[in-house]
């Protein structure tokens, strides 16, 4: 019997399995993926947003602000990138003005400090590559950017570490009310637990309809990126954001914490919640709207595009709380933008809650602190040399593009929540996620994961069961 | 600090060939650098005929043509270690490199010679719509996971592009046992050999579709189909074009690239076309003394070229350094 079982590890669900571990108590993860970060976490702009865009008094507005403000000491605790890089919204035409007036006057009503609203040389200075057409923008210096896979993966580990249980591979097929709680129905078998938190991001809404008769619906919003060559991660310094323009809502451009450039995103309503795929009118749009805020940008220079899905509520916010209806479960529905910069006030509020609720106590041996997978590009010359002295495997690189050695994937492949699969390796060290795209690495990958897993080559996948790379070998059969 | 008079990044093609060409104009401390476990390069994956037309006239395969000159490298005692990692070149000359015996150590040469290759491009620079399924392969990893580790990457195969290694890979394939149901190719011509077109489509009655594309791919955890249009000359599909196909592998052979990091690295000028080095007739880059040999300078068609031009770079490297004969 569990305390607590957590639907859906991405980053809420992980930040709540993180927070939650602060205290006495069974905690359980379930994920129907093959990793955490799977689903919107791993597809998003990577922002940490300052916090004027939500409305005043929303749920969206409090958890951002909090968040925005968690976020540098997280960093430190749990060894994610994270860089408070500040952004800029670029108005483009003289209708600008009072928009941005009145997002400055929210900003402040929301709690969001170090905003400015700047124009002309100051502008210029500030970011040299805006585009001549801007007239003014609304500087917000909290704004970030983050590694939304690293951030998740690194309160998944903390939390693993403090005693979470993740179960991966495990889909949610209905819930029962128990004597104490809820039996949750998994296609690997029922788990009982006195608290459900759900976090399952755009299947929120099934998992809550299962339970209540005050339906919500989760639109599967699709938002389509360009991410650029590391060559072109300097175009600008801050993130930048387009007021709507006649061409519509504006896209953003930002530079990456590894050194890229992202572009994007779009906005369609799709039908599919597993419709992660890219589209000509996407492509289209983007290459349109790409310079209207900034010059000189080089899309021909994308070294890949694609697409994330936002967990769109109708009502607009998110949904945070007990269920009034269903006794002992709780909802964490509707978290789209800024949901990633709310992540840790969401995760730290949610688990108060939970944790009030059952009157669990503080853990006295919590471990607050993660040490992530060791990046030598980041060590002292000396350092690095210490490193493969101890560990030869940290002298091979098998990424050439990231420069990524055969040290960082052995580890990212035996850590406490493993990397399984070749995308859950390139979400932990980058390896394939450079300009050559895995073409070079990826069969080394592939050799180390095996190894590791001690399975055959043919069984590695992608991205989880049903997307193993080459077909059985003929020697295979004899072994 | 190890020194050497020459330092050679690239042990394919273009790194054998200027190391002999080198050694036989009278440069002997020459270190030869290698990324992989063996010598040899691309070529190693390359085992199909048609190599060495032009320089042994007679015709060899790739892993052949390279083992000639592994043994010109042999025979000469020319140094050179394999598993090792170039990490960045400074325009004082000095190489470091990192490996698992040695760690990171650096080299101080007199004279440098390029010879990286090239990479190929890739689903994501073609900006192809649709999902990012497993199965989708450029045609060179699909002929290392073919040649050398032994896999099949799919038996249902739909290749976009028709440069040499896509039409050497649709034969590959199909020798293998996968069914190849069309080569489509974006431009008028195919950029591919006139033989290769012959020899590896038209002989196994392998469609070639020009002015086509690829304009979907499906499938979520792995690819189950493409869709292939006719485009017009600006490149877009032309509607009612469109044609289904359903497929476990798509094979992308839609050209290379020069890999230039260490270039660029080293600060050398670049030449916006050739997406290489701006060179001299000699092959030497802007930074004096530091030379780029075969496709890290330019894409070349045959793998003969390359070790023609890498010869020149050879010659002309132990020329600069003085160690020449008259």
């Amino acid at each position: 019997m569990f305390d607590v079982v957590v639907v859906g590890a991405g980053v809420i669900g992980c930040a709540i399995a993180r927070f939650l571990t602060q205290y006495e108590g069974r905690f359980c993860v379930i994920e129907k993926g093959d990793d955490v970060c799977c689903g919107t976490s791993k597809a998003n702009s990577a922002i940490v947003h300052a916090g004027y865009d939500a409305a005043e008094g929303s749920l969206k507005a409090k958890y951002n602000v909090l968040g925005n403000a968690m976020m540098a000491e997280l960093s430190e605790e749990l060894d994610f990138p994270f860089q408070r890089i500040g952004s800029l919204v670029v108005g483009t035409d003289e209708k600008s003005m009072p928009v941005l007036e009145a997002l400055y006057e929210r900003g402040i009503k929301n709690g969001v400090s170090g905003m400015k609203i700047v124009c002309g040389d100051e502008l210029r200075k500030l970011e040299p590559n805006v585009s001549e057409n801007a007239v003014a923008a609304l500087y917000a210096s909290t704004a970030g950017i983050v590694c939304p896979f690293n951030l998740t993966i690194a309160l998944a580990e903390n939390a693993a570490e403090n005693g979470a249980e993740f179960r991966l591979n495990t889909t949610v097929k209905g819930l029962e009310k128990s004597e104490n709680g809820w039996i949750v129905k998994t296609d690997k078998g029922d788990i009982e637990t006195k608290i459900v938190v759900n976090a399952a991001g755009v299947f929120a809404d099934n998992l809550h309809n299962m339970v209540s008769a005050k339906k919500i619906s989760i639109t599967a919003r699709k938002g389509e990126y360009y991410l650029l060559d590391k060559s072109q991660g300097k175009s600008v310094s801050h993130t930048i954001f387009q007021l709507p323009t006649n061409m519509g809502k504006g896209i953003l451009i930002t530079p990456t914490v590894h050194g890229n450039l992202l572009v994007g995103p779009t906005a369609t309503d799709v039908e599919s919640k597993e419709n992660l795929s890219t589209t000509a009118l996407g492509y289209e749009e983007l290459n349109k709207k790409a310079n209207l805020a900034v010059n000189k940008l080089n899309l021909k220079e994308t070294i890949t595009s694609f697409a994330g899905l936002r967990a769109h509520e109708t009502q607009e916010d998110f949904i945070i709380g007990f269920c009034d209806d269903a006794e002992g479960f709780f909802d964490c529905a509707g978290i789209e933008s800024p949901g990633l910069a709310s992540s840790p006030a969401i995760g730290k509020d949610v688990a108060a809650q939970v944790a009030e609720k059952l009157g669990l106590d503080k853990k006295k041996n919590y471990k607050s602190t993660r040490k992530g997978i060791i990046n030598p590009e980041q060590l002292s010359l000396e350092e690095r040399k210490d490193l493969i002295k101890k560990n030869p495997s940290y002298g091979k690189i098998i990424c050439r593009c990231e420069s990524i050695t055969e040290g960082e994937i052995i580890d990212a492949a035996t850590r406490i929540i493993p990397a399984r699969n070749l995308d859950a390796v390139k979400r932990r060290v980058r390896a394939g996620m450079g300009r050559c795209q895995g073409g070079f690495c990826s069969p080394r990958v592939m050799e180390i994961l095996a190894e590791t897993q001690g399975c055959k080559l043919s069984s590695i996948t992608k991205k989880g069961p049903g997307s193993e790379i080459v077909l059985r070998k003929e020697a295979e059969n004899d072994q | 600090m190890i020194s050497r008079d020459l330092v050679i990044i690239g042990g394919g093609p273009a790194g054998l060939a200027a190391a002999v060409a080198a050694y036989d104009a009278g440069l002997k401390d020459i270190l030869l650098i290698e990324r992989d476990y063996c010598l040899g390069g691309v070529l190693n994956q390359c085992i199909h005929a048609g190599f060495g037309l032009h320089t042994f006239k007679e015709e060899l395969t790739g892993p052949e043509y390279a083992q000639r000159y592994i043994d010109m490298v042999l025979e000469r005692g020319i140094e050179y270690k394999t598993d090792c990692m170039v990490i960045s070149v400074s325009p004082e000359k000095i190489v470091q490199i990192t490996n698992k015996d040695d760690g990171i150590f650096e080299v101080q040469a007199k004279a440098i010679i390029l010879a990286m290759g090239c990479r190929e491009r890739t689903r994501g620079s073609l900006n192809i719509p649709g999902t990012r399924p497993a199965g989708v392969f450029t045609a060179g990893t699909a002929q290392r996971l073919v040649n050398i580790e032994g896999y099949l990457p799919g038996k249902q195969v739909v290749c976009l592009g028709s440069g040499d290694i896509g039409l050497i890979m649709a034969r590959r394939m199909t020798l293998e046992g996968a069914k190849v149901l069309c080569v489509a190719e974006v431009q008028e011509k195919s950029p591919g050999l006139k033989r290769n077109i012959i020899q590896c489509l038209d002989d196994f009655g392998i469609p070639l579709l020009l002015r086509h594309n690829v304009i979907n791919i499906y499938g979520e955890n792995h690819i189950t189909g493409v869709d292939v249009a006719e485009i017009n000359e600006n490149f877009q599909p032309i509607p009612g074009t469109t044609v289904h196909y359903e497929c476990d592998c798509l094979l992308l052979s839609t050209g290379l690239i020069p890999e230039n990091e260490l270039t660029m690295g080293l600060g050398a000028e670049m030449d916006p076309i050739t997406k290489g080095p701006v060179v001299d007739e000699k092959f030497m880059t802007t930074v004096p003394g530091v030379f780029a040999a075969g496709n890290v300078q330019a894409v070349h068609g045959l793998a003969d070229d390359v070790s023609v031009h890498a010869e020149i770079a050879g010659r002309a490297a132990a020329e600069y350094i003085g160690g020449g004969r008259q």
